[in-house]
């Protein structure tokens, strides 16, 4: 086992080296790419992917995959967009456990279907991706919740807090990555959803509860997805039936296998996570400085995941040799 | 239901009198689609309208604005047997047959909020909401005046296919090019954040990253404007840098009344509604002809000229909206 740590330890360095050389490949062209300024604005680009990411990182070492959160997003959104419309008195902070809530309901619905049924997660969560964005515009009357509904308060969020002013929604993305780390590394059932996704056939055999876990797994994403949903209404000011979340699951399934999780389940660390949506979110900045138009934008971001999807190929091959090798 | 008929029974025996039994005219508004907050006002101009003169609005709007997505829905109002589609297309040329065979039953088709350009023939009318020819020169005046008529600007755009804006933005590179007044401006650059908040956002952050000595940007679209608004709120540089553009009052109250944004410009698109709906009904009950150079009065909006191509506008010139009229927009 200590071969594989030292190789995925290899991995979570070699992303570091990656965001290191091309920051200052940047840098070079473009100096004004090295200073405080583009670090406030990468990181304002990434918490809401973050977030996501931590979320999918979990689904993913479980053998699952999670397509819904861009709807589960959207539609956690709008719920607390229409409450804050209806009711603009209530105390906004109901808002967080409100959405937070909403996310989780709509993620045991995907564990649900998984489980009972024993469909094949992509298949559910490409059915809910739909269902979920359907019901939002059903619940919204297809109409945007618009900035003058979105109370202050919240919005503020994006721009500051007491912490040296870093804004609240970096914050609070770095704290579910630290929590994501303390489940994945040191409960019970973080070591569960690993050893699911390593061996789903052998996980009930050690005694664990392969449909609470799986449960578990997918109310965690939904309740991450709401989570990102208000801070979706924070960070933009308002929320769209269409367009919020619409291809979140894009950003975030990018970010966290360039962060080397395995989509084959049981690998995948909160740092390489971490470290895949800065990567995203470093590219996702430098592209426009460098003034490279929209349409060769997207060719770039897809040539990055491909890239990021080769390496992970090939960590994966190298570690079953050495498993085999070592004869674990 | 009632109180409609009610509403609408008073009006016209207040207005005719005589002719109360008259058939309401059904409109019907074909948008691009769904969600899209700029048809929200629109669309109010036509439920309002229809509170008053002799007629019933329906909207209808396909999920997504792709060119052959509005088919299914105008073919299911020709079917409904509806008298007026009035409709913001999503391709110039892809409706033609429908729009042909609707007017063999003899619908009337309107285009509302942009045409479609070189397929004319296919449309009774079209009612756009400004001279678009104009709204170049108008913007750069817009953005002289606030950084006054000196250093560089940029613009950021929607996409960069989008053919409005692009219309708009080569109305703008003439004008500074060949006005005298606006000698000491000069436009560096000209970006696309593709109408998503994140986009604009980065495209925005590189503008004042690349120049530093950027007085004013352009964002001639709804989601360019706010996000460009808060990328300079966020920063706090907005006694640096000018943002101005088109946007829609609703969105960019808080930037202008804490004092981010100083003036940007749009038209009404309520009046554009109300204004196709009055003169849809207009029309159908004869008091109104689709002819070029015919005039006809709209409550609230004055005489109207049907202009060259069975044209309307419903406002001459853009508003400007400022700290001073801001809350007098409720779109």
């Amino acid at each position: 086992m200590n071969l594989v740590r030292n190789i995925l330890f290899r991995r979570e360095a070699g992303i570091l080296v990656m965001i290191v050389l091309f920051c200052i490949a940047v840098g070079l062209y473009k100096p004004q790419f090295l200073t405080g300024q583009s670090l406030r604005i990468i990181l304002l680009l990434t918490p809401l992917i973050m977030i996501g990411a931590m979320a999918q990182m979990l689904v993913l070492v479980g053998r699952h995959v999670d397509l819904s959160i861009g709807s589960m997003l959207g539609f956690s959104a709008m719920v607390v967009g229409l409450m804050y419309r209806e009711f603009p008195d209530l105390w906004w902070v109901i808002g967080f456990p409100i959405a937070i809530a909403t996310g989780a309901v709509l993620g045991i619905f995907n564990g649900l279907l998984v489980t009972i049924f024993k469909l094949p997660s992509i298949i559910v969560t490409l059915g809910t991706l739909s269902l979920y964005r359907g019901l939002t515009f059903i619940i919204s009357d297809a109409r945007q919740i618009n900035r003058s509904d979105i109370p202050s308060e919240l919005k503020l969020m994006s721009r500051t807090s007491p912490v040296f002013d870093i804004p609240w929604i970096i914050l609070i993305a770095f704290g579910i990555a630290l929590m994501t780390y303390v489940i994945a590394r040191h409960t019970q059932l973080g070591r569960q959803i690993y050893a699911l996704g390593s061996n789903p056939e052998a996980a009930p055999l050690r005694g664990i509860d392969v449909t609470k876990v799986t449960l578990v797994v997918f109310a965690l994403s939904g309740a991450l997805s709401g989570l990102a949903g208000i801070l979706y209404a924070s960070r933009w000011g308002f929320v769209n039936p269409s367009n919020t979340g619409a291809g979140f699951e894009f950003q975030v399934i990018a970010a966290v296998v360039i962060g080397g999780v395995s989509i084959n389940g049981g690998v995948g660390t909160v740092m390489g996570t971490v470290l895949g949506v800065l990567l995203l979110g470093c590219v996702a900045a430098a592209l426009p400085l460098l003034g490279i138009p929209g349409s060769t934008q997207n060719a770039i971001y897809g040539s990055v995941i491909l890239i990021a999807l080769l390496i992970d190929r090939s960590v994966r091959q190298r570690g079953a040799a050495s498993i085999s090798r070592g004869g674990a | 239901m009632l109180k409609k008929l009610l509403i609408t029974t008073t009006a016209a025996l207040a207005l005719t009198a005589g002719n109360a039994f008259a058939e309401d005219i059904d409109i019907v508004f074909v948008g691009k689609n769904t969600g899209n907050p700029y048809f929200d006002s629109l669309t109010q101009g036509f439920v309002d309208a229809c509170e008053v003169i002799a007629c019933n609005f329906e909207f209808v709007a396909p999920a997504t604005a792709e060119a052959t997505s509005q088919i299914p829905f105008l073919e299911a109002q020709i079917q409904r047997g509806v008298d007026v589609i009035a409709i913001s297309p999503n391709s110039p040329d892809a409706l033609n047959q429908v729009f042909d065979s609707a007017r063999e039953k003899g619908i009337i088709v309107l285009t509302v909020n942009g045409d479609i350009t070189g397929n004319e023939e296919h449309r009774d009318a079209t009612i756009l909401p400004t001279d678009f020819t104009k709204v170049g020169a108008d913007q750069i005046e817009m953005v002289g005046s606030l950084i006054g008529y000196e250093g560089e600007v940029a613009i950021l755009s929607a996409t960069t296919e989008a053919p409005d804006q692009n219309f708009w933005i080569e109305g703008m590179n003439e004008t500074i090019a060949n006005d005298p007044k606006y000698a000491n401006m000069t436009l560096v650059a000209t970006v696309y954040g593709d109408d998503q908040p994140e986009k604009s956002t980065t495209e925005m952050e590189a503008l004042l990253a690349n120049f530093p000595d950027l007085k004013g940007v352009i964002a001639p679209t709804t989601v360019g404007i706010a996000a460009a608004a808060q990328v300079v709120q966020s920063r706090g540089i907005a006694d640096q840098v000018k943002v101005t553009g088109l946007g829609l009052p609703s969105e960019m109250r808080d930037f202008v009344k804490d004092g981010t944004v100083d003036g940007f410009q749009l038209w009404s698109p309520y009046n554009e509604g109300w204004l196709a709906s009055h003169f849809a009904v207009g029309l159908k009950n004869g008091s109104m002809t689709n002819e070029v150079g015919a005039t006809f009065e709209v409550p609230n909006l004055g005489t109207i000229t049907i202009n060259e191509g069975n044209s309307i506008n419903t406002q001459s010139a853009l508003t400007t909206f400022n700290a001073d009229n801001i809350d007098d927009f409720d779109f």
